[in-house]
Parts: structure tokens; C-alpha cells; sequence
């Protein structure tokens, strides 16, 4: 199985290419794609070096331009395939059909992967496109369990790729606007879920309040690592229950399930973290790159190092285990 | 029975639509419901069906041929609904049953639908993703001959993917709790200390969404099974002129638990100009109270909002 590493700036690039990455997967600096955060992603040159650079290391470079087409824009879009096709990518991550009917009309060449903000959950959602658009890889949505995935394997003609560390979408990804609705920006159009810019933290007594426009988010007591404002990993009051009502603060790592994953048909694993620094990229790869190698008696005591790393610092399997549900 | 698998030519001004029924209505409350919407509500189009979740289906099934054939008795063009999220087998087979065998067109809620219908007449619903014209003109091309666009777009947006499928049928999201996110976890059974597997149809409790407070006690979002839908309830009532210079063919209203005859009236009223869209959004606060209404999204501002005629913007939720 492939190894699919994230990469928000040419440091962490070069990070991922020597850490054992098989490829990377990367975006420009714009909303063409769905880590559209300040300061992260690669102009056309630095888009240019890195794919340079990972050809000499053997190391494959995917773009993703995988937000939807703005009405009126598209030209945006379309620069950003015709941009990323001249400069030598190996695949293009997408998910606006729009979009995805250009690059086959233009690109017959190009490869096209399935993003997964396209939520193609089903067999016949991915023969769709695959028939369509001549897709050769569908990134699955984090809705399906390992025996669902190995069902789907065995009905479509084209490779899937999976996340199997880092944040962690509670809902079905490219199909949730309520960033939008307490913002004004969302995943779809603009790139980014709970944007930094309309973040507050207040303090309130001993309590830390975080705030995402003008909803509050979390309330951490004196004491409590305040985690960041992302809507769907808040604390809200539903009926008579106060909590985490969607999900806890934690982070994907199904790395204790890669035998089923590679039983299950799955092609590419992705780790997601374009936002993250170079030294993380470092660590998760190469982390990653041994565990695939070892055993699995051996798998768990080299994991336990990231697991300071990850949000809340606690994990999940995720939808990847039934009883996540 | 009405041949309804054809579009039908335009004409100037929208006409209104009434979407899925979101939430789990029991049995004889979703009949009757769609019996007084035949009988009395001034909507030309009906499109009804399970969207949100399959393990939902069985209560309203033995109750559709019924509704189906009172609406269609009434004049009202019926499109039937296919499920959102389609991960199991048993999910794909229905999705699969409803193109090869519907009578009716039908709307695309998901992609396997596009795959499954592709090449003969049907329609796509809002939680499909149509940002432009480009994928309205593919989705045209493989049968689909309306689109109701997801409740994201600003009108600017709107606007440009109408001039860009001229040969589409657009509809609005105008009035309802809008659809937001949907999970693979059910959080209104994770409220109720249940899963998805074990719900015990609690979700049937609340016929109306199930709110979600933040801990500032401001009412947020609302639960809905699997669903997550805005504490809002979206109005265009104030915009139906814009929707219409800019050529949407039908303004879609999705049911919530009040007197949707009432909000069709009221729809109906501003459409022929007998009351204006001031008046329009009062007598929607009436029929629908306590649940504030927004239009933030139609403005590019965040969903949540209310923007008045007057552009000046207030929260919704403020108010």
C-alpha cells in the first residue's frame, strides 16, 4: 500500500519525500483547494521545485484542487489543473464534476483521483465516475466500516485510498456547510471549516470560552487544555445532556487495522495535515513508513510516539469500526 | 395519471414546490399531511420520500401510493426522493429499485442516484453539489432536467449557473431548517445515550429537529437522525422578486412542523403581489414562532444570518 503524505509548504515537502513518503499530496495558494489557511501551500514555482525534487527521490506528487468551481470563477479552477498538469503532477485530486469534466475533456492524460470531498460512498456513486470522468482512484469518505470498504472493493474498476491518521471529519466530508452558516466560509467554496479569522477566546471567571463568529464553541475550566474552536468538536447542550455532542477532540489513527485495510482491497493510505508544520510531517511519516514495515506485534509501541501529537490527544478508529456510529 | 416524466415548458413567474418531509412523522401524520397539502396548498410540485435515513423507510412507505395518488388527483406534479447517504448494500438496492421502477421522476440525493438515472428524465436535490454551471450542463446532460441548488449559494452564484444551463429547470431552497451535514453517527441517538445501530427511532420524538444549544444557552443547530440542520429556519419570502428576475423556476419549501398550507398562502400571496415580502416574512413569523428566520447565505454572509430589505444586517439568532 502507498504511503499518502501531506504537504502545506515546501519544507514539509521535502520533509515528506525523505521521511518515506510515496507520494505527496499538496495545493495552490488560492481556494482552489480544501487547506485554503494563511500562510500554507505552494505557488506555481514552489509547486514547480518540489515535483523536481520528489522525481529525483522517486516520490510522486498529487494536487489537489479540490474545492467546488465559484460561478463566475471557474477560470480559477481550470488554471489550477492546466497549471498542475504543465508542471508535472502525477495525479489531480477533485471533486466538483465540473471540474473533473474539463480535466477529462482536456487532460485525457492527466489522473484523476477522486477527492474526498466528492463523497463517493457507494459503488455505483464511484462507477459513476469512473465512467464519467475516467477516475482511477477514489479517496473514500471516513463514513464506511473495513467491511463496507472491502464490499465496495470487490464492485468498482478503480483503486481506493484511505485516511487512516490525523483530523478527523465527524461529518460526511464536502457535504457540510455549517462553517458557512456561523461564518460565512466553508469547506465547498472557500477552503477552510472554522477559519482562524473568526475565532475569539475570552476568559470568563477561571473559565477559557472559545467562540466561532458569534457562537461559543467550548468552555474549558482552569486547568483544561483548550482545544481549537472546530464547530462540529464543540461542547453544546442537547435535550437534558451537555457535551460533545458530535464528536470528542481526537484525531484518526486506524494504523492497528492495516492488515484489513490491505485484505479489504485498499490501495493508498493518506495521512491528512497539510495545516501542520514541518517537524509534525517528519515524525508522522517516518512513524508511519516503520509501522507499515513492521510486524504487528511490533505496530503498537511504535504508534504510542504520535499519539502526543494528536488532538486532544486521544484517538479513533472512527467510522472505520461500527460501533463508532 | 398525469404523464409527469416530462418537463413542462416555461412560463414567467415560479411556482412553489414542496420538498421531502426531513423529519421521522409517523405513518398516519405523514398521510394526512400531504392529504391537506393536495387538497389545500397552492404548491405545483411534490417531491416526497425518505432522505435522511434508510432505517426510517418503513414508516411512510405503506402510506406513499395513498398520497401519491390524492396529490396527483389535486394536479400537483410528484417527484419522489432518493436517500442522501448510500453506504450500504441494502441502501444502494433501493436507490437502485427506485430509478429502474418509479413511475415518477426522480430526484437525485446522492451519487449513486447520478450513476443509476443517468440517461433518462429525473431531478437533482439540494444536497447534490452544484456550485456552476459547468456541473448543472454535465448533470443536464445525463437526463436531469431541474435543480434544486444547495442552500450555500449566494445569489450571485445562483444567478450564474442559471444563465449558464438555460436549458435547466432551477429550483431555491426558500423556506425550512436548512441541511447542513450529515454523519455516518447519528448524534440525536448519541444524545440519548444510543447509537445509530440500537436508536430506537428516538429521533421520532422530535417532529420538528431536536435543538442544539451552545453552552451560552444561544439556540445553534438542530438534530435531525443523522442529519444536522440550521436552529434557523431559512426565508426567501423577502427575495422572491430577486429569485424570479434572475430566473429561478420554482421556490422550494421544505416541511417543518407548522401550518405548511399557511406558509405555501404565504409564498403564493408575495409571488402574485397581493401582500409584499415585509408582510410575507410577519406572517411567517406567526405561523412558524419562535424559530428566527435567516437568509445569510442567499446575502454571502454567514446562513445564520438575517439581512433585512433595508441591508441592515442583524443575526438571526440575535433577534
Amino acid at each position: 500500500m502507498e504511503l499518502i503524505c501531506p504537504a502545506g509548504t515546501p519544507s514539509a515537502f521535502h520533509e515528506a519525500v525523505n521521511a518515506g513518503a510515496d507520494a505527496v499530496y499538496c495545493g495552490f495558494r488560492d481556494e482552489t483547494n480544501a487547506r485554503n489557511f494563511p500562510g500554507l501551500n505552494f505557488s506555481r514555482d514552489e509547486l514547480a521545485q518540489s515535483i523536481a525534487y520528489a522525481r529525483s527521490k522517486e516520490v510522486m506528487t498529487f494536487v489537489a484542487i479540490n474545492t467546488f468551481m465559484r460561478a463566475g470563477k471557474e477560470a480559477l479552477w481550470y488554471g489550477a489543473v492546466d497549471d498542475a498538469v504543465r508542471l508535472g503532477a502525477d495525479a489531480l485530486i477533485l471533486a466538483d464534476f465540473g471540474l473533473m469534466a474539463y480535466t477529462a475533456e482536456r487532460h485525457p492524460q492527466a489522473r484523476l483521483h477522486v477527492s474526498v470531498q466528492a463523497s463517493a460512498s457507494n459503488a455505483d456513486a464511484v462507477n459513476f465516475l469512473v465512467e464519467a470522468f475516467g477516475a482511477k482512484r477514489v479517496v473514500l469518505p471516513r463514513i464506511l466500516t473495513i467491511p463496507d470498504i472491502a464490499k465496495l472493493a470487490k464492485k468498482i474498476s478503480c483503486e481506493i485510498e484511505v485516511f487512516v491518521f490525523g483530523g478527523l471529519c465527524v461529518m460526511a466530508e464536502g457535504r457540510c456547510s455549517l462553517s458557512s452558516y456561523v461564518t460565512g466560509k466553508s469547506p465547498n467554496m472557500n477552503g477552510v471549516c472554522s477559519p482562524a479569522s473568526h475565532v475569539h477566546y475570552r476568559q470568563d471567571g477561571k473559565d477559557l470560552v472559545s467562540e466561532l463568529g458569534d457562537f461559543t464553541i467550548n468552555r474549558f475550566p482552569a486547568g483544561e487544555a483548550a482545544g481549537y474552536p472546530t464547530l462540529c468538536k464543540g461542547r453544546f447542550d442537547v435535550g437534558d445532556s451537555s457535551g460533545y455532542a458530535f464528536e470528542d477532540p481526537a484525531s484518526l489513527d486506524v494504523m492497528a487495522h492495516i492488515d484489513a485495510l490491505r485484505e479489504a482491497g485498499v490501495s493508498a493510505l493518506k495521512i491528512e495535515g497539510r495545516q501542520r508544520g514541518k517537524a509534525y510531517v517528519a515524525e508522522v511519516v517516518s512513524t508511519l513508513r516503520k509501522t507499515l514495515a513492521a510486524g504487528p506485534l511490533e505496530r503498537p509501541a511504535l504508534m504510542s510516539r504520535l499519539h502526543l501529537l494528536s488532538e486532544g490527544q486521544r484517538t479513533t478508529s472512527g467510522a472505520y469500526e461500527k460501533r463508532w456510529r | 395519471m398525469p404523464d409527469s416524466s416530462k418537463p413542462e415548458p416555461s412560463s414567467s413567474a415560479p411556482t412553489l414546490s414542496l420538498g421531502p418531509v426531513p423529519y421521522l412523522w409517523d405513518g398516519p401524520k405523514w398521510r394526512d399531511f400531504y392529504f391537506r397539502i393536495a387538497d389545500e396548498a397552492p404548491v405545483s410540485h411534490v417531491t416526497l420520500g425518505e432522505i435522511v435515513c434508510s432505517k426510517r423507510l418503513h414508516f411512510t412507505e405503506p402510506f406513499a401510493a395513498d398520497v401519491i395518488e390524492r396529490l396527483e388527483a389535486a394536479g400537483k406534479r410528484v417527484h419522489l426522493a432518493s436517500l442522501a447517504m448510500v453506504t450500504l448494500e441494502r441502501e444502494s438496492r433501493h436507490v437502485r429499485a427506485m430509478a429502474a421502477d418509479s413511475l415518477w421522476p426522480v430526484e437525485a440525493g446522492d451519487l449513486s442516484a447520478l450513476h443509476v438515472l443517468n440517461g433518462r428524465p429525473h431531478t437533482i436535490g439540494p444536497l447534490v453539489n452544484v456550485y456552476n454551471a459547468a456541473t448543472a450542463r454535465l448533470l443536464s446532460s445525463r437526463g436531469a432536467f431541474s435543480i434544486c441548488l444547495p442552500p450555500e449559494l449566494p445569489m450571485a452564484s445562483v444567478a450564474e449557473i442559471i444563465k449558464g444551463a438555460p436549458d435547466t429547470d432551477f429550483e431555491i431552497f426558500a423556506f425550512g431548517r436548512m441541511p447542513l451535514a450529515i454523519s455516518a453517527r447519528c448524534a440525536h441517538a448519541r444524545s440519548k445515550g444510543l447509537t445509530k445501530d440500537n436508536c430506537q427511532f428516538i429521533c421520532a420524538n422530535d417532529p420538528d429537529g431536536l435543538p442544539v444549544h451552545t453552552l451560552a444557552r444561544q439556540p445553534f443547530l438542530a438534530l435531525n437522525g443523522v442529519q444536522t440542520v440550521s436552529f434557523t429556519c431559512q426565508a426567501l419570502i423577502g427575495e422572491l422578486d430577486e429569485l424570479s428576475a434572475i430566473g429561478v423556476r420554482r421556490i422550494r419549501l421544505s416541511p417543518q412542523d407548522c401550518d405548511m398550507v399557511a406558509v405555501a398562502q404565504a409564498h403564493q400571496d408575495v409571488l402574485s403581489g397581493q401582500i409584499d415580502g415585509e408582510e410575507g416574512l410577519a406572517r411567517l413569523r406567526t405561523i412558524y414562532p419562535g424559530v428566527p428566520l435567516s437568509n445569510g447565505f442567499f446575502h454571502d454572509e454567514a446562513g445564520a444570518a438575517f439581512v433585512a430589505r433595508t441591508r441592515n444586517a442583524a443575526s438571526g439568532l440575535a433577534s
